[in-house]
């Protein structure tokens, strides 16, 4: 069995003459968080995508525990533990905690035409899973609209580990939060990969992505600028190579000259 | 709900949370959808207490007049806001039940059919008309507003130039004689408890006819059907499995779909629900009047939307209840009756009707915000 649980080799994807993703590689350990960083448009999104199962890559190999694996449907990734958590994070703000937690999975009870759902033991699970993570959930049947930013993406994420992810994708999980919200995300990324699950997090902020990392792949306009170990890169070097760097930089320099002409 | 959850608070650490303030029964009261509705039915019934208390209105056989009014339409209401629930709405609920009366009374009467084969014959023709309208929704993705708009009419002008071409009339009587000793009639026409009401009768605690038989005969099947239908509904929203899929179709589309919920299926089960609701209205007041008439059930769609929503429905999808929705209908039914015993013109009913709906969606609208604003 090789070291690493999951292999993305050479993939790329095509939309008509559009080069989505061009020979992009990424490779994951248990228990490694690797960021995904990369600007608006650079091929983030449809990388996830393909690894979520919902579009085929056109070419290269997705390797999961040694075995290569095709995705017909997202449920074919959910099934072998690819739990990916979208932006809209599929919550029902309207619905409780608990019918969110179990959305689509719900325990039942009962017999065969007369099965019931299960809610007493669905809130106890609900309520222990959100504990766990340090969310005392006031009560588990309150509407979701009712939680924070921060408390919803981690529900989203508790979710996927408690229904088998063993590789977690998390598309921006912080970037519609405030500091404290977006710390006390991360804070559960790093518990969760240290009990062993593989964390793919795709984000285009550097200062999130830097001190929870492992390991860091940038994506610019649909190629893989490489895979850098945290010690081999710095977060100045990372933020210049995603494409806002240089350009950044020239910003920089027009403003202080902005300033000094009015300054004159 | 919230008491339950109480407990696995104290069960986990041992003080209270000091975030949980105690919720009063009021305040789960609050967070429910049909609370409105409740409020709504509790003024109904002391206003006419009050106006109508001597007339006659709450006597046996005027209760059940009212009674039967709701329950006929608590029937196509319950089911309009499962679907609403379910994230669309169905405008071809009344030329269904148009449609479905003609297609007990024409193979019946001029086919030879036995009865009970005609109402199986409409129950199919329901489920056909509904799946095609769940499709259509679910496969286009068009809004369930227009396809079932296109429904109303296509059904409604089936209904009256199939019946023209066959009878050459609008109408069509003669029902009444093959209702007897039919194997699934009755489910349809008969009075229940009659028992019960003849005893009440033989003690002259309600009124008599000159014959010495009550004047109220018993339960109308209507009603039957309504209490049946409520706590079905009931039970599946909130206990079943199913009942979770509704809310999460109904909530937000694509989250649902993200995590596994079959969105197509549920929601062509639900179109196929609002058609065989209307197809049950259809049966119970076809026999009842012995005839089908092409213009039987118009606008009967837009009252049930109006019920649903007054029982809490929200129009995006997502929030409501059956019971509701139950209330709703009886609030519409009860004045629809009662407005006949007080002195005001019954021209004003649809007034009412409409101030009532209004009333019920900014009232809806503010308990959304509330149930969904973050603390």
């Amino acid at each position: 069995m090789s070291e690493y649980l999951v292999q993305f080799n050479n993939i790329s994807k095509f939309f008509g003459k559009v080069i989505a993703l061009k020979d992009v590689t990424m490779k994951l350990k248990k228990g490694e968080i690797m960021c995904l960083l990369g600007d608006n448009g650079a091929g983030k999104s449809t990388l996830i995508k393909t690894l979520a199962g919902v579009h085929k890559p056109d070419e290269g190999e997705i390797i999961f525990e040694d075995k290569k694996i095709v995705f017909d449907s997202p449920r074919d990734a959910l099934d072998i533990g690819i739990g990916t958590v979208y932006q809209d994070l599929a919550l029902v703000s309207l619905m409780s905690v608990t019918r969110n937690f179990f959305m689509g999975r719900e325990p039942q009870k009962g017999l065969p035409f007369f099965k019931t759902f299960d809610i007493e033991k669905a809130n106890s699970i609900a309520a222990e899973r959100m504990g766990q993570i340090g969310i005392d959930v006031r009560d588990p049947s309150q509407a979701v609209g009712t939680m924070s930013g921060g408390e919803r993406q981690c529900l989203a994420i508790s979710r996927a580990i408690y229904f088998g992810a063993k590789v977690l994708v998390l598309d921006e999980p912080t970037s519609a939060l405030g500091v404290h919200q977006a710390s006390m995300v991360l804070k559960y990324i790093v518990k969760a990969a240290s009990q062993g699950l593989a964390v793919i997090l795709i984000t285009h902020n550097v200062h999130h992505a830097y001190p929870v990392g492992n390991s860091f792949t940038v994506l610019n306009r649909g190629k893989s600028m490489g895979t850098f170990q945290k010690k081999d890169i710095s977060r100045e070097k990372l933020l210049s190579m995603m494409a806002g760097g240089e350009e950044l930089d020239k910003l920089e320099v027009e403003l202080k000259e902005m300033d000094r002409i009015e300054n004159n | 709900m919230s008491v339950k959850s109480e407990s696995i608070q104290s069960k986990k650490d041992s003080g209270q949370d000091e975030r949980l303030k105690k919720i009063s029964p009021l305040r789960v009261l609050l967070n429910r959808p049909e609370l409105g509705a409740l409020g709504g039915s509790i003024l109904v019934f002391i206003f006419f207490g009050i106006v109508a208390g001597d007339t006659g209105m709450f006597s046996a056989y005027g209760t059940l007049n009212f009674l039967d009014v709701s329950a006929n339409l608590g029937i196509i209401a319950i089911a309009a806001a499962m679907l609403m629930i379910g994230g669309e709405f169905d405008l071809s609920i009344g030329s269904m039940i148009g449609f479905a009366g003609i297609c007990i009374a024409i193979p019946a009467i001029y086919w030879g059919w036995p009865l009970w084969t005609s109402i199986i014959f409409a129950f199919a023709m329901a489920v056909l008309i509904g799946y095609f309208n769940g499709i259509m929704v679910v496969k286009t993705g068009l809004p369930s507003f227009i396809v079932t708009l296109a429904m109303l009419f296509i059904l409604r002008g089936a209904t009256l130039a199939i019946t023209r071409l066959i009878t050459g009339r609008t109408q069509v009587p003669g029902l009444r004689v093959l209702i007897e000793d039919d194997p699934i009639a009755w489910l349809f026409a008969t009075d229940t408890f009659q028992w019960l009401f003849t005893w009440l009768g033989s003690m002259k605690l309600i009124a008599l006819r000159t014959d010495g038989t009550p004047l109220a005969t018993g339960i109308p099947p209507s009603v039957i059907w309504f209490i049946a239908l409520t706590l079905f509904a009931t039970w599946i929203l909130m206990k079943t499995r199913y009942g979770n899929w509704i809310f999460a179709s109904g909530g937000d589309k694509v989250g649902a779909t993200n995590v596994g919920v079959p969105v197509g299926r549920v929601k062509i089960s639900l179109f196929i629900g609002t058609a065989v609701a209307s197809t049950i209205f259809a049966c119970i007041q076809v026999l009842d009047a012995g005839s089908a008439d092409t213009m039987r059930g118009t606008l009967k769609e837009l009252e049930a939307i109006a019920a649903a929503v007054v029982g809490g429905c929200l129009l995006t999808g997502g929030y409501g209840s059956a019971i509701g929705a139950a209330l709703g209908a009886i609030i519409f039914g009860t004045v629809s009756m009662g407005i006949f015993y007080t002195d005001v013109d019954t021209d004003w009913f649809k007034v009412f009707l409409g101030a009532m709906m209004l009333i019920a969606v900014v009232f809806n609208n503010y308990i959304r915000k509330k149930v969904t604003e973050t603390k």
